[in-house]
């Protein structure tokens, strides 16, 4: 009896593909190992810090005054008021800021991507770009500081630490900007060009849309990126303990000039008041970096 | 409506490359004159300076004529904006604008040129979308993204985009490269549609569909390497298909090289 091919009975054969090897398998394992301890190595300093954040503020952010009062007429060591000067100034140093420095840094941007062909000038500004980008933020304080109150001779107020931000949030918007411009296919343009739309209506109707949820998220991020910027706060304006409206005059206090300040209270309350603080500073930074997260997938081009 | 192309000893450049040199060719009124030839042959690139889309370019510029109904629309005083107004343009690969609605793509010429009437705009957009062969497929979502139609119907949006503000040549870069048989049969059938309206101008490297769709063809090829392209001859499609004067032509179209 000779078997055929299509007998099932037929003897057995090597199959045609091997088992992974063991020392694929042994390389395999190592590898798989080190990427999962350099993500815990990553995740642990940022749960801890987490941790010991929200676990020595969250009582702070509980009491009832925290976000509605300030510190006006309390004692250091009294567990009273709130952040509500410091929350405002945060908010506000960073908007004026943001308000300044987005138009310039959206329009430099569309500059070098639609007009700026890489020549000289353009090559000039994104270094230049590239240069500021780099600036520690006390130089930048020391910088307004020097123009702003020495050679101006206008007092320290939130306005000049709003403008310090704006030296350290321009880069970043640029930056982001230009990316997402350049990533909109020229074929877009061209599309718009052979309608007849001329360029300026092109770049205001067509790229500067499609580009804006990226846009709008760069420009949340470096927002929140401003609010924890302490150097500028600490040179620019002095620390006050009650609630300032006037940007342009008088101190003002923001959550990193709080924590700062009540640092250096030695009293259990002003313990307190520095996580509390730190933990609103955190929250806060997290609700912009949410809101960026919102507005992109609302704004994000649709499909279907 | 529907004008014809006279183009005179016209070389394009980018920057100091000679990509085309010295094109001489005229495009009857209500007719399809197909480009066909090697990559890299410049066909493309005459194309785009037929609607001065080739100097957006950085470096590329123009030498030579080229006359629309007599008027150059190379000369000093010419808005390039109004050129491209004129003559209308498809490309290559399907390319809506991604943030509009399909009726928003249709009427984007219009609407950014500032016309407001939602009337009127309605009727273009029907017309043209009736005129691209997709107002069947597309009339119930209108006002969904131009982005989740198929290929082929994007194109077709594409085109039906270039007819809503009503050009008198329609410029087509390799319009089916990109789509399957049947798309490009729709397309095609497009075509000789359009022909009744505007005056075409289509790039191809599908030589059947310039013997379809075509009643002029013009055949360009390069010399050599880093050489200019060359128009090399331009006939009646049926006559570069069954009779071509030149050898070059004959061995393009019977496969022997490109």
């Amino acid at each position: 009896m000779t078997a055929t091919l299509t007998d099932p009975n037929r003897p057995a054969q090597t199959p045609a593909f091997q088992k992974i090897s063991p020392g694929r398998q042994f390389k395999n394992y190592l590898a798989m190992s080190l990427m999962g301890l350099a993500f815990l190595v990553a995740v642990i300093p940022l749960v801890w810090l987490l941790f010991t954040v929200i676990s020595k503020g969250y009582s702070a952010l509980l009491s009832g005054d925290w976000w509605g009062k300030s510190l006006k007429g309390v004692l250091p060591e009294q567990f009273a008021g709130g952040v509500y000067h410091a929350l405002y100034g945060s908010i506000v140093q960073a908007l004026v800021c943001a308000v300044i420095a987005v138009p310039i840094g959206i329009l430099a941007a569309v500059y070098l991507v639609e007009y700026g062909n890489n020549g000289r000038f353009a090559r000039i500004t994104t270094f230049m770009v590239d240069i500021l980008s780099g600036v520690p933020s006390i130089v930048a304080a020391l910088f307004v500081f020097a123009l702003w109150v020495t050679t101006f001779g206008f007092e320290t107020s939130a306005f000049a630490v709003s403008l310090a931000l704006v030296l350290l949030m321009l880069p970043v918007v640029v930056r982001s900007t230009e990316e997402m411009l350049r990533l909109v296919p020229d074929e877009l343009r061209e599309a718009s060009y052979a309608l007849g739309v001329p360029k300026w209506k092109t770049i205001v109707k067509i790229v500067l849309p499609t580009a804006l949820s990226g846009i709008v998220t760069g420009v949340m991020l470096s927002i929140a990126r401003v609010m924890g910027e302490t150097a500028p706060v600490l040179v620019l304006v002095g620390y006050s303990r009650s609630i300032n409206f006037d940007i342009f005059s008088g101190n003002m206090a923001s959550l990193p000039l709080l924590i700062y300040n009540e640092l250096l209270n030695p009293e259990e309350a002003g313990q307190l008041r520095v996580w509390g603080a730190a933990l609103t500073l955190i929250l806060l930074i997290m609700f912009f970096n949410l809101v960026a997260t919102v507005i992109s997938r609302f704004s994000a081009i649709k499909t279907k | 409506m529907a004008k014809r192309f006279d183009i005179k000893d016209l070389n394009i450049y980018y920057g100091k490359f000679h990509a085309v040199n010295s094109v001489n060719l005229a495009v009857p009124p209500r007719n399809v004159t197909a480009f066909i030839g090697p990559s890299g042959c410049g066909k493309s690139t005459v194309l785009r300076s037929l609607n001065r889309m080739h100097e957006v370019i950085p470096g590329a510029r123009v030498e030579g004529k080229v006359l629309l109904d007599g008027e150059d629309i190379y000369a000093s005083n010419v808005d390039p904006v109004e050129v491209r107004r004129t003559i209308g343009m498809v490309f290559q690969r399907p390319n809506p604008f991604p943030t509009m609605s399909i009726k928003d793509n249709v009427v984007a010429g219009l609407k950014l040129a500032g016309m407001k009437n939602k009337r009127e705009l309605d009727e273009v957009a029907e017309r043209s979308l009736r005129g691209a062969n997709l107002w069947n497929e597309v009339k119930d979502r209108l006002d969904r993204p131009g982005g989740g139609l198929s290929g082929g119907q994007q194109q077709r949006l594409c085109i039906a985009r270039a007819i809503a503000v009503q050009p008198d040549v329609l410029l087509m870069d390799e319009p089916c490269s990109a789509l399957d048989p049947i798309s490009t049969l729709a397309i095609e059938d497009l075509i000789t549609e359009l022909k009744k309206d505007f005056t075409i101008v289509i790039v191809t490297h599908n030589m059947q569909q310039a013997a379809r769709v075509s009643d002029q063809t013009a055949f360009f090829n390069l010399l050599g390497v880093g050489q200019p392209g060359q128009l090399i001859e331009v006939d009646d499609t049926e006559k570069i298909f069954s009779n071509p004067s030149q050898k070059a032509t004959e061995d393009y179209i019977s496969g022997r090289f490109g």
